[in-house]
Formats: C-alpha cells, sequence, structure tokens
C-alpha cells in the first residue's frame, strides 16, 4: 500500500489546510474542464455532508479559476483546495482526474476510485457508513450514470510533467533555484549575472537541467573534482547546468563530462592555462564511435562553426571553467590578448580518412572506445600552405618549416603542437607510405638548427641567452637542436574536407611538469 | 517567473575586504617568490632595502615550486602561521 503524499493547500477562503495525518480520510483530485468531474460535484458534495464529522474530506482542485467556478456552479459545502501548481497531484500520482483516494488510520491508501463507476461509488458509500453506523449517502443513485471515465490529470499533461518532475522531492537536481522576476528578461538577468562568456544562454530551467540529465546515467551529485582557481567543487550537475547554458543537446553531455575530467587533473592544469598572459585555452578532441552518433563535424570547416555538437560541447567546457571556476578576464583569467578558441574549440577526428593509427588509439585505447583528448593551445590553428609539394618527404618539409615559427622562430624545446592534417595532404603523404614517425622526424629534422644561430642577437634578443653561449665550447655550438623535445610532443590528427592542401597547426603552451601537458579520458555513454 | 538552476560554485558572494593596514610594520615578513624569471632579483633587492629601514623586522624568503599552479597547502599554512605580512613578487 502506498502512503499519500503530505501537503499544505489554500482552500478558496485563504485559509491553509493541512494533509490529513493519524486518520481515516477521503480525498479527491478534480479539475473544472472535466465533464466527468462536474457530473461527481453533487456526489461528492453528498458524501461530505455525510462524512465530513467522522473525518477530514479533502476536494483538491487543479486550476485556480476552475475550482472558484465550480464552487459558484454547484455550491457544495466543501471549500476546494488549490493545487493549481500540480506538486501535490504529482506526488499522488494521479493520472485521471476525478480520483478518489481513501486514506487509513496511518495514512496509507486503502483504495483508489478513478473516474466514475457507480457501483465503486455506491459500495465505498456503504462500507464508510457501516464502518461509521451511519446512514448511508443521501442521495438520488438511480439519477446518476453507471459509468463516465475520467480525464487526464494536468499533472501528466506534457505541458507540465517535466517541470513537476524537476521540481519534485527525489528529483537528481538539488543546486540553488534562481527566481527570475516576470518582469526581467531572463537572458538580460544571466549577463548581469555575469554567467555569459559574452553570447547569449539558454536559461537552465529545472525542465532542460533534467532533460540534459537523461543523457548520462551518472548519478548528478558525483564530484568530478574542484575546479581551479576558486576550487568550486564541479558535479554532474553543474556541469549540465553549463552544457544547457552552452546549448548542447543531453547526448552530448558524456563528451562534457569527460572533457572536464580531464582538464580538472594536475597533468592538465587549468589553474595555469586560465591565468597565464599567453592566450592559451583548451583545444578538445573527440575519437570513436560517439562521432557519429552526436553529428559532430570532422569534414569540411571541422574547427570552423556551424556544428551544433562542435560548438556546443566546447563552450559548454569553458562555461564550467568560468563558472564553477570563476576563471573571468580581468580576475584569474589575465590573458594578454585572450583568443577566440576561449569560446570554444572542439572538433572529431575524421578517422576514417585517417590511413594511420587514431588520435585515441595511439594514446592507448581501444579503437572502438570513445575518448576526449585535451591539448592547450597558445595560438592557431596557424595554416601551413604547401599545394605543390608531391612526396612525403617534401610536404613534411613544408610542415617542419611551417612549424619553426611555433611560439617564436627561437623558441625551441618550449612547447608542443597539435597538427590537423587534411585529407589531401593525407593522399600526398599515402603516395609514398608515409607514417606519422615519418612525419614527426621529417619535421624534427627540417626544423632543427644548430645552437649558435638560437643565441639572442642584434635580430631577436629571444633564444639562448648570450652569457650562455659564451661558455659553450665551439662544437657545442655547432650541435644541432630540434624544434621539439621529443617526437612525440607532435600530435597528429586528421580532420578537414576533402578539397584544399592546407594543414593546420595549434601551437602549444608551456608544456611538462610546469605547463599543461595533453590528457585523454574515456566517454563514459549511456547503454 | 522563470526559475533557472545556478551555474556557479554558489559561494555566498562577498566583496573581499582588506586587512587593516597598521601604521609601521613590525614583526615578522615573508618574502615570496613565486619562481617566475628575475622574481628574486627584486626579492634580493627589497630584502637588502628593508633591512636597512627596518631592522628590527625579522624577513623570511619563501618560494612557490613553479609558478603556475596555486602554492602547496602546507607553504601556505607556513607563511600565515609564521609571519605578520607577505610581499609576494610577480615578475618577469
Amino acid at each position: 500500500m502506498a502512503s499519500a503524499p503530505a501537503y499544505q493547500l489554500e482552500n478558496l477562503a485563504g485559509e491553509s489546510v493541512k494533509s490529513p495525518h493519524g486518520t481515516q480520510a477521503i480525498i479527491c483530485f478534480i479539475k473544472e474542464d472535466c465533464p466527468t468531474c462536474k457530473e461527481v460535484m453533487p456526489v461528492l458534495d453528498a458524501f461530505y455532508q455525510r462524512f465530513s464529522q467522522q473525518m477530514p474530506m479533502h476536494i483538491i482542485g487543479q486550476t485556480q479559476e476552475g475550482n472558484a467556478a465550480l464552487a459558484k456552479a454547484y455550491q457544495p459545502g466543501f471549500s476546494i483546495l488549490d493545487d493549481s501548481a500540480l506538486q501535490v497531484s504529482f506526488a499522488a500520482d494521479i493520472e485521471t482526474v476525478p480520483t478518489l483516494l481513501v486514506l487509513d488510520q496511518a495514512g496509507q491508501i486503502a483504495s483508489t476510485l478513478v473516474g466514475f463507476v457507480k457501483d465503486e461509488w455506491q459500495q465505498l458509500a456503504s462500507s464508510l457508513s457501516a464502518d461509521a453506523s451511519l446512514e448511508g449517502v443521501d442521495l438520488d443513485w438511480t439519477s446518476l450514470p453507471d459509468w463516465r471515465p475520467g480525464c487526464g490529470s494536468l499533472s501528466v499533461d506534457p505541458a507540465n510533467e517535466p517541470r513537476l518532475r524537476a521540481m519534485a522531492e527525489g528529483s537528481p537536481i538539488r543546486a540553488r533555484r534562481i527566481d527570475i522576476g516576470s518582469k526581467d528578461d531572463e537572458v538580460e538577468f544571466m549577463f548581469d549575472q555575469g554567467f555569459s562568456d559574452g553570447l547569449p544562454l539558454v536559461p537552465p530551467t529545472p525542465e532542460r537541467v533534467l532533460a540534459m540529465l537523461s543523457g548520462t546515467a551518472r548519478d548528478s551529485q558525483e564530484v568530478l573534482g574542484e575546479m581551479a582557481p576558486n576550487l568550486g567543487v564541479v558535479t554532474v550537475e553543474k556541469v549540465a547546468i553549463n552544457a544547457v547554458m552552452a546549448g548542447c543537446k543531453p547526448e552530448y553531455l558524456p563528451v562534457v563530462l569527460a572533457a572536464v575530467e580531464a582538464i580538472l587533473t594536475d597533468d592538465y592544469n587549468i589553474h595555469g592555462v586560465m591565468a597565464t598572459t599567453m592566450g592559451a585555452s583548451p583545444v578538445i578532441v573527440v575519437n570513436g564511435p560517439i562521432r557519429h552518433r552526436i553529428g559532430m563535424n570532422m569534414g569540411m570547416s571541422a574547427l570552423g562553426q556551424g556544428n551544433r555538437a562542435n560548438a556546443t560541447i566546447g563552450r559548454a567546457v569553458r562555461l564550467v571553467v568560468r563558472n564553477v571556476g570563476g576563471a573571468r578576464p580581468g580576475e584569474t583569467e589575465r590573458s594578454t590578448l585572450g583568443n577566440p578558441m576561449k569560446f570554444t574549440m572542439c572538433f572529431a577526428e575524421w578517422e576514417e580518412r585517417n590511413p594511420w593509427t587514431p588520435l585515441h588509439v595511439e594514446r592507448g585505447f581501444e579503437a572502438e572506445e570513445s575518448v576526449v583528448t585535451v591539448f592547450t593551445m597558445s595560438s592557431g590553428p596557424t595554416l601551413i600552405v604547401d599545394q605543390d609539394s608531391r612526396t612525403g618527404s617534401q610536404l613534411a618539409g613544408t610542415l617542419g618549416q611551417g612549424l619553426q615559427a611555433v611560439m617564436s622562430p627561437k623558441a625551441y624545446f618550449a612547447t608542443d603542437c597539435l597538427l590537423v592534417v587534411v585529407p589531401e595532404h593525407v593522399d600526398t603523404f599515402m603516395r609514398d607510405n608515409y607514417k606519422k614517425e615519418d612525419i614527426r622526424r621529417r619535421i624534427q629534422e627540417v626544423s632543427a638548427r644548430p645552437v649558435r644561430e638560437l643565441v639572442a642577437d642584434e635580430r631577436s634578443a629571444t633564444g639562448i641567452k648570450a652569457e650562455s653561449a659564451a661558455k659553450m665550447d665551439e662544437a657545442s655550438l655547432d650541435k644541432m637542436m630540434t624544434k621539439f623535445r621529443r617526437d612525440e610532443d607532435i600530435h597528429i590528427v586528421v580532420a578537414g574536407s576533402d578539397a584544399g592542401k592546407f594543414s593546420g597547426a595549434f601551437h602549444g603552451w608551456v608544456t611538462g611538469n610546469i605547463g599543461s601537458i595533453p590528457v585523454s579520458r574515456k566517454i563514459e555513454e549511456v547503454t | 517567473m522563470t526559475t533557472i538552476m545556478d551555474p556557479t560554485d554558489e559561494r555566498v558572494p562577498v566583496t573581499r575586504q582588506l586587512s587593516p593596514r597598521p601604521n609601521q610594520i613590525t614583526g615578522r615578513v615573508a618574502l615570496l617568490d613565486i619562481s617566475k624569471p628575475r622574481g628574486s632579483v627584486l626579492l634580493d633587492q627589497l630584502e637588502e632595502v628593508l633591512a636597512k629601514q627596518l631592522p628590527g623586522v625579522t624577513l623570511t624568503r619563501y618560494a612557490k615550486p613553479t609558478f603556475s599552479k596555486p602554492a602547496p597547502q602546507p607553504l601556505r599554512e607556513e607563511i600565515h602561521q609564521d609571519n605578520d605580512f607577505v610581499i609576494e613578487a610577480l615578475a618577469d
């Protein structure tokens, strides 16, 4: 037996009425625009006249205007209780009106009558009368129809049900609720609160947040970590709220969660990435089957605008950093120039157009796993144009020359890079069966410079300090230095349309233990 | 009326108050180097000047392991516990 919900509702006179407690009781849910409810009004009144001295009898109506209209039309002895918020109807799991509940003394539902079946109501009247040693209900039962179906309860109307589910006790959402005044514009309000990255946000209503949470099987209160700089606690729910604001669909949420987990690691170091005066920002690369399931762009304009998944996943991650972590430009986010990639930067690898190992497999995952990899960029994507090379060696040579400028032309061993190779360049490489390791080796070879060329001089004071160079012998000065500390610091993915011979490079930020190390995380999908 | 869910960490918005500024420096002063290049140069000079001008004051040097990450909790506690003032060198 289920128990009836506790409530406190106002009657038509504005008096507060509490749910029955410790006594047998009758509760009936009605709404005005239901013909069957109108038909049972005289029956309810007759019940009220007979039983209300022995037990509380509450008639609960679902609209304020309707309750007033019913009272006026039927002049019953009871005052209808106002459940226009529908929370009691929802909590009692009412699908049809009228629904009459008989509660026993323990507050358990002893019987339930749905719609109007004359026999059932008559039987109830007899049994209640017998229990109370009363005479039967004063009613001409023969004037009533044998049976009338009920009508749909407003609490299960699709216009109301999602909101009620979000607001109900036991709802997975626990975040502070903010009421926006009816005269306030909600989009303007969110700008004023500082929630926005500068573009309009989707209001994260309870209904939308609940819908967003349907995208993951994870507990809404699971803590993913603490987001710098404020060390705000990041829960699945907080990520979902920011994902709603960013414009995500629920099926994108697992990608956003995995990306947030990746940037929360000490290796990734989101604190440094946000605080640095360089314009650093995360670049999110998605691999695996989820790319297709959520319709990500990996082809034409993969790094550009126009695809909802690409655009909103990256934006959601940035909004979590801003809102939960508190990284805001001018405060702890202190980039000198800023960077448009700070709005969003997320794309998928075109694995089917990649003749080599895709990024996630190179990083230790199975091909059929969906994985997010987060890399820190400080500039780019910088195009490296080569429409002329016809051999892998020549093309990798051009890429090496282009990558020599990463950070600055004399900045060696300084950072890493994410190279996005376009399909036409892939085809050129495959003429010679040029592999990823060949590309990396050739880039290092072409961009290598003798130490003496990297010493600060009249043209530029960047590079190796003159004092340090002065202590070196000739052999040390002649030693060739590669642009990147290790070949693996050149990360390679494939994306872009089938036409165009311009690969793109994201230049890294400070790498290693004091900077940011790329991090991959498996995406946990709803199965 | 629209209800939205708070996207922030829900800290009570409080305007940070500056600590009261005493008229003179006495006691213990921490000199914190965040480990950016040349921060130590600035602090060396400052230490020299302060030692001359404020002979009664104890000056102690501290350094963060790296500028790019928050100071470790034990270091923050140590500085807080053992000092009355902190001068932090943000430098490049």
